[in-house]
């Protein structure tokens, strides 16, 4: 596990790793047409959009969007005991707030703590008044189905929320990771505040190794269970879904969040515009190699294929390039 | 398609930035440096004279684009005179006229000329052979035998000239040179005699005159040069000792055997000259040199505007290369910070503050307001009033630290003010917003990477070279721009994802 404390350009270039420079300039200027972006940055968008589609999606509750709502917020809450608060703009899982019960007047968060409801307005109202937004825009908040997680992946993770991240380059499902939220990572599930990363196998849909703060891991930090050879159920459906967001919103770039449900199956949390790049760690692999397999099919073909069938050449390319 | 676009403008982005430079640096004669300073010279002639009756005219030879000079500003005193200049022949001259003139007439010619390395005379063509003078008796076949000798000993024209002059200035000269050469000659006379015998060898020679630059030289007496032209350009000859070239500080003023001044209708003319050295700020001699050689460059720079906003430019200037360095900071080295152009903010602060002092205070105020901005969380306050009650509160504490430190002396803590408050602000936000988000250390790592950027940038900036450079060429922005497009197409590797991605190479 002592590698030099760096690794080489070259070396980088020859495992097709792809650079934030190159990502930005090559791929999502070039493929990501900016009308489309809020079809995905605003993530009340993405659900209408999913649901006409008919992509399962958490189930909606509500959308704050004027300070008189904040104060009624009581009423839009009534009867519900476990729910999750984002804001419609978020990035890289800002501003999420989750429920998961209540005590009296207080809610308890997932972390544990209990928050008031003036704790929960005054959230409310820094989401609407662009904390969490980017570029510090005016801001909606959805109060939103919070996820029964299945529990595949409850020996490796800590709170939060688990999800699946699928990388879709021009239609095709390139590269996946399972997210596993840490204690560090307060439930979240991004890599650089804590969680750790696991590489999938594109063709059985079963995990790797992971990857924890940049250095790979076979065990999960807080549980101490391996992280590796945990199947997917469904995987080939779940690539078929990630597969057709592309159809969706048009992006050539394009990062699937999908969340496993106890009870509804997969259902895709959000879309990215701009999925990092720590994937490339989580496999151990580059992005670039896959890119340029999807170029050379997309140059011989005439009429696009449909989703499915990118999802399915998909997982017989893996197996054939890593078997 | 796209990157033939990109390199064609980036191409030519640079070419007009570095072409409009050299002219600048090497026509027009720009300092490349700060505060370079050029010798120059004011030569004046004083033209005095008498009257006798009548309309007078005077004729002043003066000097004409002379070798390894440039004339930076000339001037006529000359009150009640029409004045004119026209080229006679190798000359210009000036014409003073005037009609009543009464009493003791003085005129003056003032040039400020500097040394600018140009060869001259270049361009004048070669006159062809000139025909062989009838010496007469026993001169003729003296002078055929002393050109046959010196003919054997030379190897081109001027050489042939250099020997010929070291003949007659032998302390024995042979005795076909004796006939030639009298003690008594002055430069003049050596020089026509030379001419003359040079002529034998069919060599064009000419006479020229020119007055030593030394400072503070009242009565400076002009010195005969000869000249030959060896058919690609005129070769000055000392003619005592025949060194080739004019020293550097001769300033050849005209050509010919011919009186500098001649007055009609007047006596006791006198014609002096004197040299003053001066010296100028490089820009000015470059400024008014191209004003002189009619060049657009100069109307339309920087050092026509008002001094005040000369200054503002100074430092605005510098603001693209600050850019220049965000750019290459965070996408060639891949350093976070908060926000794009804060750090350039930042180090436009830091030239007033000092860096130390700039490093200092800015910790000092961001861990102030990171400090309020918690508490202020507790009161649940909206974000634009909780971003203005920061404003108002951190505006309030510099005030207490200017205070405090102007007590205790020290002045640094008075360039506080320049701090620009609302960036600060919404850095202290954002800084905040980090550090509950993510973690404290993130927080911080964001934050020193952008007091690092700016401090890389601050370093930049305040380079007395560069604000030179940028300031007196302010086309190389042109450069700067081409350098930003050309890093706007880099797809490469960041240094910090070398880092990153290192399990990678495991």
């Amino acid at each position: 596990m002592t590698g030099r404390w760096f690794i080489t350009p070259g070396e980088l270039r020859r495992q097709g790793i792809l650079g934030m420079n190159a990502r930005n300039g090559s791929y999502i200027a070039q493929l990501n047409a900016r009308s489309n972006y809020p079809l995905v940055d605003d993530k009340l968008q993405t659900k209408h959009l999913a649901l006409d589609a008919g992509i399962a999606v958490p189930e909606l509750y509500g959308v704050i969007e004027t300070p008189h709502q904040v104060r009624r917020i009581g009423k839009m809450l009534e009867g519900r005991n476990d729910f999750v608060i984002k804001p419609a703009h978020g990035a890289g899982g800002d501003g999420i707030l989750v429920i998961t019960g209540r005590m009296g007047e207080h809610y308890r968060r997932a972390n544990g703590r209990l928050m008031d409801r003036e704790s929960i307005q005054h959230h409310l109202s820094n989401i609407l008044s662009g904390m969490y937004s980017l570029g510090g825009q005016p801001d909606r908040a959805m109060v939103e189905y919070r996820v029964k997680f299945d529990p595949l992946f409850d020996q490796v993770s800590f709170e939060g929320v688990p999800d699946i991240r699928t990388v879709v380059y021009r239609g095709y499902p390139i590269m996946a990771m399972v997210r596993l939220p840490t204690r560090e990572a307060d439930g979240k599930a991004n890599l650089h505040q804590g969680a750790v990363g696991a590489g999938v196998d594109m063709a059985t849909g079963e995990t790797l190794h992971g990857v924890w703060h940049g250095r790979v891991v076979d065990q999960h930090p807080d549980t101490g269970a391996p992280i590796s050879g945990i199947c997917i159920p469904d995987w080939s459906t779940l690539l078929a879904l990630a597969a057709r967001c592309h159809d969706l919103t048009g992006l050539g770039y394009l990062g699937v969040d999908v969340v496993l449900d106890r009870d509804r199956g997969p259902l895709i949390l959000e879309l990215n515009a701009r999925p990092g790049l720590a994937i490339q760690i989580a496999n151990r692999q580059g992005l670039l190699k896959h890119i340029e397999r999807v170029d050379a099919r997309l140059e011989g073909m005439e009429a696009p294929e449909e989703a499915a069938a990118r999802a399915a050449w998909v997982g017989e390319g893996f197996a054939q390039a890593t078997g | 398609m796209k990157r033939l676009h990109l390199a064609l403008l980036v191409i030519v982005l640079m070419t007009t930035g570095l072409v409009m430079t050299g002219y600048k640096a090497t026509v027009l004669g720009f300092p490349l440096l700060p505060a370079q300073t050029v010798d120059n010279w004011i030569v004046e002639a004083r033209v005095a004279f008498e009257p006798t009756g009548g309309p007078v005219t005077a004729r002043l030879v003066l000097p004409d684009d002379p070798p390894g000079f440039a004339i930076l500003d000339e001037n006529f005193i000359s009150r009640g005179y029409g004045l004119t200049t026209s080229q006679q022949g190798e000359n210009r001259e000036a014409h003073w006229t005037t009609r009543y003139p009464s009493g003791r007439q003085v005129l003056y010619y003032r040039a400020t000329v500097y040394l600018h390395n140009r060869t001259n005379g270049e361009d004048e063509a070669y006159p062809g052979p000139v025909s062989v003078p009838e010496y007469g008796e026993p001169y003729h076949s003296a002078a055929m035998a002393l050109l046959e000798s010196v003919r054997e000993r030379s190897a081109d024209i001027s050489s042939f000239a250099t020997v010929l002059v070291s003949d007659l200035n032998a302390p024995n000269p042979g005795e076909n040179a004796t006939l030639f050469v009298d003690p008594n000659d002055t430069d003049a006379d050596r020089v026509r005699t030379l001419i003359q015998l040079l002529a034998g060898a069919r060599i064009p020679a000419r006479m020229s005159h020119g007055i030593t630059l030394t400072d503070w030289a009242r009565e400076a007496q002009p010195m005969a040069w000869l000249e030959v032209h060896n058919t690609r350009e005129w070769v000055p000859i000392h003619p005592r000792n025949g060194s080739t070239g004019y020293p550097a500080n001769l300033l050849v003023w005209w050509h010919g055997d011919i009186e500098p001044l001649q007055v009609e209708r007047a006596r006791n003319r006198e014609l002096s000259f004197s040299v003053t050295r001066n010296i100028h700020d490089a820009i000015d001699v470059a400024e008014q040199r191209a004003q002189l050689m009619d060049s657009r460059f100069v109307d339309f720079s920087l050092f026509g505007l008002p001094v005040q906003t000369q200054n503002m430019y100074r430092v605005l200037l510098m603001v693209p290369l600050g850019a220049l360095i965000i750019v290459l900071l965070r996408n060639v080295v891949g350093i976070r910070t908060f926000g794009t152009f804060m750090p350039v903010l930042i180090a436009l602060s830091f030239r007033e503050t000092q860096l130390l002092g700039g490093i200092i205070l800015f910790t000092l105020i961001v861990s102030l307001g990171l400090a309020i901005r918690f508490y202020l969380d507790h009161l649940k306050l909206l974000l634009v009033p909780r971003l203005a009650a920061v404003v108002i509160v951190v505006i309030m504490l510099m005030a207490v630290i200017s205070i405090l430190s102007h007590n205790l002396g020290i002045e640094q803590g008075l360039s506080l003010a320049l701090f620009p408050i609302v960036i600060l602000a919404m850095t202290i936000e954002r800084m905040s917003l980090v550090w509950e988000e993510h973690s404290p250390q993130e927080a911080i790592r964001q934050g020193l990477g952008s007091l690092a950027v700016a401090v890389v940038g601050y370093l930049f900036m305040v380079n007395r070279h560069l604000e030179h450079l940028i300031f007196v060429f302010p086309e190389l922005l042109l450069v700067v721009l081409a350098i930003t497009l050309l890093l706007g197409r880099y797809t490469g590797y960041r240094l910090t994802e070398l880092l990153r991605f290192r399990a990678l190479g495991q």
